[in-house]
């Protein structure tokens, strides 16, 4: 059971008797004293490092905050601010267009190489470890200046461009119109993760199901769309929804890249980006919160909305 | 390394995994064309996900100005000097980031070890009251973006004078705050045959000998998994580093390598490529003898 599929099937508990739901009780109160000692340090993280700091990120957002005077309440003016805020209409903008991109281009990479692995290949371990090593190094700041120098004017891209006979002198990093292409390439380089789980999940697609479709003489596709693709649904969903939500909060690169600016001309400004800039750049702390705020509801909308329509296309078969 | 991965799809892989009977696999020649075909294919993909890395290698022992000239792999002489002046350019030589990074790392494993094992015990074996309402808000803080408890956070260790300290890095891991694991602990838990700990009841053991003398050892796998997934993810950590360390001596060292774009001016390339490549080693070397815990560990979370 995957996080997503376990939170999928939580489900209330239904209507007992009484005198069954005191047993219940009772049952369920056995270990109560051992278990909430083995739980207090998760306890204590959850109010002191979570829900706490989450209900004062709240009350925070209502305040112009700067750190050194202390909270003044201002109502709704942060929010109202965000409505004429262009940097983070385009922050909105950078963001949404990079996760709609860059997670289903990689799912699609991540599935079909997982496919192409799973056909009985002979240094498939290999192959593996090669695609899955850049999905252990693309957090890191050294792959993120590694990008910036590949693509820059005179960076290894360019090179490879002019041994090809290409006069290539786009700095692409420095080009609005691409350096965001750049980040959703690296993001794409990373699909080694989600690979890796495609192939745990195709390992365990019964083998005799495809044998039987190819003896009723189904074609390649078919077999794809009526056997692979349904049995994978749950798999496809938990990467699905878990890349949206990393994908939303995507800062490293584009910060190391751009120096902290979102340049050129806030092309690659993510909104963790711009929330980082007015939180801890001008110490805009109420700010930062609201924006904060609505990224939970972003992040929480998103999710729901593929909760939701996961209904109509994953496949449970227990 | 290719004995450690065969050894790894020994392990991962019980059942059989042919797509086609070995028999009909080097059969007739289209077969055999097709699966030329794919090794080429596959082979073109790995050298061109890996080649930057590669390149990044060699060209971390050129000089700044051979980089910007060359995109190929021949090394025509050995140039070191990047890594002497890239280890001095900084305020600290650079070994000082490294140890640094080290003490965060180590704090944070054993953070993560320690607080999220108890966790999944009570979790897995345990019956208490409000058991399911715990365990949704744990699986939904997995998810909870970080920048909306990052604020009130910075201001609480602002206010107890802990920024330019390890101590926001490292003591949220004791408090079990990367709930992913407590979640691949919970998982591997479950499969741990239950019978067991009814033995050991019979015998007289208490909850706390239970988990210290028998789900412990038993989860080592699951342990080591969270050990080597907590040394990648906080050696590259850069978003809490910049946020909590704002003093240059107490930079770990992807914050230290970004600095490089600001003492260098972002001219010196070559000692930036020597030290990108000594803050990736640690990463490298997990990743080689990790991988087995790394593969198992996303795919048993992954699955269904």
């Amino acid at each position: 059971m995957s996080v997503v599929s376990e939170l999928s099937h939580i489900r209330a508990p239904k209507a007992k008797s009484a005198e069954e739901r005191r047993a219940r009780r009772k049952a369920a109160g056995r270990d109560n004293k051992a278990a909430y000692l083995f739980l207090l340090p998760w306890l204590i993280g959850l109010f002191v490092i979570t829900i706490g700091p989450m209900l004062a990120s709240l009350y925070l957002s209502f305040t112009d905050y700067s750190l050194i005077e202390s909270p003044t309440w201002t109502g709704l003016a942060n929010y109202t601010r965000m409505l004429d805020d262009a940097r983070l209409h385009q922050a909105l903008q950078v963001t949404f267009t990079y996760v709609l991109v860059s997670v289903p281009l990689q799912l699609a990479v991540a599935l079909g190489v997982a496919m192409l692995l799973n056909q009985g290949m002979r240094g498939l371990p290999l192959y593996r470890s090669v695609f899955y090593l850049p999905s252990m190094l693309g957090a890191s700041v050294a792959i993120a200046l590694l990008w910036a120098q590949m693509f820059g004017t005179d960076g290894l891209v360019n090179q490879v461009l002019r041994l090809f006979g290409v006069d290539a002198h786009t700095g692409w990093i420095s080009t609005p119109q691409y350096a965001l292409s750049t980040l959703i390439l690296l993001h794409i380089w990373t699909f080694g993760s989600p690979m890796v789980i495609f192939l745990a999940g195709l390992r365990q697609i019964p083998q005799m199901y495809y044998e039987a479709a190819a003896v009723d003489g189904a074609s390649r596709w078919h077999r794809f769309r009526k056997i692979t693709l349904p049995l994978l649904s749950p798999i496809i969903f938990f990467n699905l929804v878990l890349q949206i939500i990393g994908a939303f909060q995507s800062f490293t690169q584009a910060h190391v890249v751009s120096n902290g600016t979102g340049g050129p001309s806030d092309s690659t400004l993510f909104y963790t980006l711009y929330l980082y800039q007015r939180g801890f750049g001008e110490f805009e702390m109420g700010y930062a919160a609201a924006m904060a705020w609505l990224l939970v509801v972003i992040v929480g909308a998103a999710t729901a909305i593929n909760f939701f329509a996961s209904r109509y296309w994953v496949f449970y078969d227990d | 390394m290719t004995d450690l991965t065969a050894r790894t799809e020994l392990e991962l892989t019980p059942q059989p995994t042919p797509a086609r009977p070995a028999a009909a696999r080097g059969g007739t020649r289209s077969n055999r064309t097709r699966s030329v075909v794919k090794h080429v294919l596959l082979i073109a993909a790995s050298l061109l996900m890996i080649y930057p890395v590669v390149w990044l290698l060699v060209s971390s022992l050129r000089p700044t100005e051979v980089i910007f000239r060359t995109p190929g792999l021949w090394l025509n002489d050995v140039f070191l000097d990047n890594y002497t002046e890239g280890w001095n350019a900084l305020a600290n030589p650079f070994g000082h980031y490294l140890i640094n990074s080290a003490i965060v790392v180590i704090g944070a494993i054993a953070g993560n070890l320690l607080s999220c094992s108890l966790a999944a015990y009570a979790f897995a074996r345990l019956q208490f009251r409000l058991r399911t309402l715990w365990f949704t808000i744990m699986l939904t803080t997995i998810m909870l973006p970080i920048h909306v408890v990052v604020v009130p956070q910075y201001i609480l260790f602002n206010k107890l004078g802990w920024v330019d300290t390890f101590i926001p890095l490292i003591l949220p891991k004791f408090l079990a705050t990367d709930a992913f694991f407590v979640f691949l602990m919970v998982q591997f838990i479950r499969g741990i045959p239950r019978e067991l700990d009814e033995a050991a009841r019979l015998d007289g053991c208490g909850h706390w000998q239970i988990f210290t003398r028998m789900i412990l050892p038993l989860m080592t796998p699951a342990l080591a998994t969270t050990a080597i997934f907590t040394f990648i993810w906080t050696w590259s950590d850069y978003f809490t580093p910049l946020i909590y360390l704002t003093d240059p001596n107490s930079y770990t060292v992807p914050v230290a390598l970004r600095s490089f774009l600001d003492s260098t001016s972002g001219s010196n390339w070559g000692a930036m490529f020597a030290m990108s490549i000594v803050s990736l080693v640690p990463i490298f070397l997990a990743f080689l003898f990790g991988q087995r815990f790394l593969i198992r560990g996303i795919a048993t979370t992954g699955g269904k």
